[in-house]
């Protein structure tokens, strides 16, 4: 994508230096470890802040919180949870549905640094994107997943659910998942660029779905500034959701409103004219191309 | 890029061979994954359910494979099931009575800490618990069956006297010993797996297993006399002739008592 430029995010770091042109990248980095250190903490350390795994945790005895994909299976299979579970899967849906669905792709879930190491391993080999299946086919794979729940009468994608099983071996036990995560670290090298997060992965479906409208959205205001270095569309995870914000027609919204994008910043990062920056989906405002103001730290998590 | 000329069916032609692929990729995996949740149903019968857990094919509807129940357990008696490791559908909380067997706490913490109801929070007195029934799987290498008074599964059961009681049976081997026999009451046994932990051979000769291996059933037409006539205060069949028991012993007809006589009534010979 990117065949004038030697390194992808070069320019960025020449203007920015490296931090500043890897700050989300760190601060994701810290938040990815830092949700999995929180529930280390009481197996490994004995300091018991959270219990359980991503699938349904205990956060200091108070607060319950449930993976509603899970739930919903579990609605579907014909078992109606008890309250705790509920109000859990209530507090992890209305957060997302806020903040960003796919948020949890990029900041939270154990796969993501597997399949950007994965990416980048992908893109330092140079390597064709391979196999690209339609986008929408994590769509059908959710509405496969729920089907086969209802019909075999269980929770099915937990059988083999990478994400949560990544989370829990680390945590429990990981027996064979090591085959699992490796088979995905593969698939999204050689086979299939973005294979598995951009394409496949039902869990990122789901919660670009119920992320759709949230409130925190990445937004293109200064893209007047754009040098068309192409640099946001290599680096990007959904890059299909960069042109209508980026290279929309003069009028349209400059915002990123794609539920794909999973607020992960690293177009932000890679922008040496700084065109991107987060803000919120009532936000229209344009920034002048050299309006440095508009590119505030509105990043929360 | 439609196509000059008929670019709706070439559009909706796009679609529906798009859709029919998508359709038959989904169909193909949703079928792999559906063979793997039907296999994940089957458990194995030496991995026991945590106290209150439903009934296997609710469970696995019900079970979000959190690990809370384990967290919660003081005494590390319960696992989750690692991929290809353990037998049961994988991230599910059970547990191996050789092991860790249950520990019967009164507060059921287990139960307590699970978000979603898997684990019945119904039951509040850990004595109802059925996570299995024991059965004495081994006669011929139980201890006590040998006349030996081993009794360690007897006295090790939270249950005592009630679950396991020592039933005393006629030493025929030494011939003026009693064997004390294990024996289970499965009304009262909760599946704890104590007396498998503890049985003292190197290969349990008392083993706790799922109820749907360990007990029978009875047929819902069966009818015992006795307890029938009980019911009524009176023979069912009016005008029947209540005949003597044969009854073993001396004094009776039967040869085979010591001091038996020979029958008055002998059967006629049949033709060879």
């Amino acid at each position: 994508m990117s065949k004038q430029h030697a390194l992808v995010g070069q320019e960025a770091i020449e203007v920015k230096g490296w931090v500043g042109a890897h700050r989300f990248l760190l601060l994701r980095r810290a938040s990815q470890f830092g949700f999995l250190l929180l529930f280390l903490l009481g197996p490994w350390f004995g300091i018991w802040i959270v219990k359980g795994t991503l699938a349904g945790s205990m956060t200091l005895d108070v607060l319950p919180l449930t993976d509603p994909l899970v739930l919903l299976q579990s609605l579907v299979a014909g078992y109606w949870p008890s309250l705790t579970a509920l109000l859990g899967g209530g507090i992890v849906l209305a957060t997302y549905a806020l903040i960003g669905g796919r948020m949890y792709c990029s900041w939270v879930c154990p796969i993501n640094p597997v399949t950007d190491a994965a990416n980048w391993l992908h893109r330092k080999l140079g390597l064709p994107k391979g196999w690209q299946p339609k986008r929408n086919t994590r769509l059908w794979m959710l509405a496969g997943i729920l089907i086969v729940s209802g019909i075999t009468g269980t929770i099915a994608w937990e059988v083999v659910n990478p994400v949560t099983m990544l989370h829990r071996g680390l945590l429990f036990g990981m027996g064979f998942t090591w085959a699992l995560v490796i088979a995905i670290f593969l698939l999204d090298t050689f086979v299939s660029r973005h294979g598995w997060c951009g394409h496949l992965c039902p869990v990122g479906a789901f919660y670009g779905a119920i992320g759709s409208k949230s409130l925190m959205r990445v937004s293109a205001s200064a893209r007047s500034a754009c040098d068309d270095c192409m640099d946001c569309y290599a680096v990007c995870p959904e890059n299909q959701v960069i042109s209508p914000a980026l290279k929309g027609k003069p009028g349209s919204s400059q915002l990123i409103l794609a539920p794909d994008c999973t607020n992960c910043g690293r177009c932000i990062d890679v922008c040496a004219q700084d065109v991107f920056h987060f803000t919120h989906r009532f936000d229209e405002r344009v920034a002048e191309p050299s309006d440095k103001t508009l590119a505030p730290e509105s990043q929360t998590a | 890029m439609p196509a000059a000329g008929s670019p709706l069916s070439t559009e909706r032609r796009r679609f529906l061979t798009e859709t029919a692929r998508a359709a038959g990729a989904c169909a193909i995996a949703g079928s792999a994954l559906a063979y793997l949740a039907r296999d994940a149903r089957a458990l194995p019968a030496e991995a026991l359910r945590p106290p209150g857990a439903l009934p296997e094919d609710q469970f696995t509807s019900a079970c979000i494979r959190c690990g809370l129940c384990v967290r919660d357990c003081p005494y590390d008696t319960l696992e989750l099931a690692d991929l290809g490791a353990d037998g049961p559908a994988t991230g599910t909380p059970f547990f191996t009575a050789r092991n860790v067997p249950c520990e019967m706490c009164d507060d059921i913490p287990c139960v307590a800490a699970c978000p979603t109801g898997a684990l019945d929070p119904g039951l509040t007195n850990i004595d109802d618990a059925k996570m299995g029934v024991a059965v004495l799987v081994d006669q011929e290498n139980c201890l006590n069956f040998q006349g030996l008074r081993c009794d360690v599964c007897y006295r090790v059961c939270p249950v005592i006297d009630e679950a396991i009681s020592l039933e005393p049976l006629h030493n025929t081997r030494s011939g003026h010993h009693a064997l004390f026999i294990p024996t289970v009451h499965a009304d009262r046994c909760t599946g704890c797996g104590m007396c498998e932990k503890s049985c003292v051979l190197p290969e349990a000769a008392i083993k706790v297993l799922p109820a749907r291996l360990a007990r029978a059933e009875a047929a819902d037409h069966y009818r015992k006399g006795w307890e029938e006539k009980d019911a009524n205060g009176a023979p069912l069949v009016d005008g029947l002739i209540d005949l003597p028991d044969r009854l073993p012993g001396p004094g009776t007809d039967n040869l085979a008592a010591p001091g038996g006589f020979e029958p008055v009534f002998q059967l006629p010979e049949v033709a060879q």
